[in-house]
């Protein structure tokens, strides 16, 4: 008799917790009158311009399926756009293709790079899908956690003594989600050093680089010889506000995208041909609407961390994304309790430290990219809530 | 100090606080007060005012676009005759344009039957008006870059990663 399944699903999977994010959007869901600081996307529709491009996209019949790699025109305009900003220059016709979002880029990566047993080190806190997309490509994930005294950077001696022998890859996300942490030209020019002596393959998520305040952002391939061994991803989520569209893009060395390509060709045969028109439309002529929205993000940034200091929540200053990672550890609260009471108590939602790794316990993540007066009434609410912890 | 910003801020949001244009804007709020004060004393900030959607009280309002054919003045051009309509209380905005007509002056009236009298007994009779063309607004759409139609709501999840 053959032996019986006492579960559907497969052993990996199953023992894969959900995402501490996940259990915490549940709690919310329940309740009403929530000012919500939980949410990862902005607060500003797409704008115009892109959605009736996609429309006129419809209307006249583009409907059908892409390329593997993407529509070639949004390809030339992506590898524009990255020389134009960055001074990095990528083949259009083999170092770049379009993916569902970012998501979509650091799984299909994640497999072409990985075999069994490979080490890739992530620094945490971070977003929660790279230690998944790790395992499930069969590798090892090594989370590396930085600081706070250290502005959340990821130090060069820190990932000195990470690497072993193992180690094939490292996966950086700056501006950083979930601290808003930053990491400039001089900060990773060491990384760069330390990527090039141990051969690491650099997995850059730079789905922020546009939310970057009182300075520009540095595309990690760009930096001295890293493009050969850089993994570049990027989206139109955050910075055009398109989260619901699914579209990012990966460049990278072309034997990587090729293998990538082959890959997506596979499982998911192209991304969305309405959203690729929508998404060149954002390249060609929205770089206004952009700009504004970077600006109100700004404006919001300082306004609410602000706010948090003079509440008694020390906070440091996030210079990119749309996320402060205020300290509670004042309260004497771990992250999930502060976040849970609040949530009860005030009814404002905040996303606890530790749904994005181990160091992010004594801090929650708040979104700004929320409106100026919910901002305030939130900041209200958790000066409230602070002063009954008080007494 | 980004003068632009400044007032754009109060151009879309009305009157804040002090304290915060000072932070949004990173500067102290003594530059804020400085800025505000300038902007008065020369004009680039003319007043603080609400955008009311009247339709949707049922209040009635009627507003009307004429256009106006005028004959100009010798060194002054229309500029005499546009202050003299401008002074009617009726009279919403004045404007000087390119194309057939010269002015297009935007009236304000209870009923379209106020509006008329106005044109007939004010502003045709007006010495340099040769001929005006009134057009009544039936419905609005958009005023002042804010959209009146139904608007759906944001689908943001309240927890996303």
């Amino acid at each position: 008799m053959s032996k019986r399944r006492n579960c559907m699903v497969n052993e990996q999977v199953a023992a894969m917790p959900p995402s501490g994010i996940r259990r915490f959007f549940d709690l919310v869901q329940e309740m009403e009158e929530v000012i919500s600081l939980g949410v990862g996307e902005p607060d500003f529709p797409t704008p115009w311009k892109i959605c009736d491009a996609a429309v006129d996209a419809m209307r006249h019949g583009r409907t059908s399926y892409t390329s593997n790699a993407g529509l070639l025109e949004l390809r030339e305009a992506i590898a524009e756009d990255l020389y134009r900003r960055y001074g990095v220059q990528y083949d259009p016709a083999t170092e770049i293709m379009i993916t569902a979002g970012v998501s979509e880029g650091m799984d299909v990566a994640m497999r072409v790079l990985l075999n069994r047993g490979d080490e890739v080190i992530v620094p945490q806190p971070c977003y929660v899908s790279y230690m998944p997309c790790v395992e499930l490509a069969g590798g090892c994930a090594v989370p590396l956690q930085t600081s706070e005294q250290n502005e959340f950077k990821l130090l060069p001696d820190a990932l000195s003594a990470a690497v072993t022998e193992r180690t094939r890859a490292l996966v950086i996300g700056y501006p950083n989600n979930p601290t808003g942490a930053v990491m400039s030209r001089a900060d990773l020019l060491p990384i760069a050093k330390l990527a090039d002596r141990h051969d690491l393959v650099v997995i850059s998520d730079e789905i922020y680089a546009h939310l970057t305040y009182n300075g520009s952002h540095t595309c990690f391939a760009s930096l001295p010889g890293m493009k050969e061994r850089t993994l570049l991803l990027n989206g139109f989520s955050k910075a055009y506000a398109m989260t619901g569209w699914r579209l990012g893009y990966a460049c990278g060395p072309a034997e990587v995208i090729e293998a990538m390509v082959r890959i997506h060709g596979y499982t998911a045969l192209c991304s969305s041909i309405i959203a690729q028109f929508g998404a060149l439309e954002a390249l060609r002529n929205c770089e206004a609407e952009m700009r504004a929205m970077v600006q109100a993000y700004d404006e919001r940034r300082r306004m609410f961390v602000k706010g948090l200091n003079d509440i008694g929540l020390p906070c440091f200053e996030p210079k990119g994304a749309f996320y402060a990672f205020p300290s509670i550890r004042s309260t004497g609260l771990a992250s999930d309790e502060f976040a849970r009471r609040l949530l009860f108590e005030e009814k404002v939602a905040v996303v606890p430290g530790t749904a994005f790794g181990a160091s992010g316990e004594g801090f929650v993540r708040c979104t700004y990219a929320t409106g100026m007066d919910q901002l305030k009434e939130a900041l209200d609410r958790i000066a409230r809530f602070l002063e009954r912890l008080r007494h | 100090m980004q003068l632009q910003r400044l007032l754009e801020i109060l151009e879309h949001e009305g009157p804040r606080p002090t304290e915060e244009l000072a932070t949004r804007l990173g500067c102290s709020t003594q530059e804020v007060e400085e800025a505000l004060a300038e902007a008065r004393r020369r004009g680039w900030l003319l007043r603080y005012s609400a955008l009311i959607n009247w339709e949707k009280l049922d209040v009635p309002r009627v507003f009307a676009f004429i256009e106006v054919e005028a004959t100009p003045e010798h060194g002054t051009g229309f500029d005499h005759l546009a202050d003299y309509i401008g002074r009617f209380e009726e009279v919403h905005s004045v404007y000087l344009m390119s194309g057939r007509a010269d002015l297009t002056v935007v009236v304000q009236g209870t009923d379209f039957r106020e509006i008329a009298r106005f044109v007939a007994e004010k502003l045709a009779p007006t010495p340099g008006v040769k001929a005006t063309a009134t057009s009544f607004v039936l419905k609005t759409y958009k005023m002042e870059g804010e959209l009146l139609t139904d608007q759906p709501g944001n689908s943001r999840l309240a927890v996303s990663p």
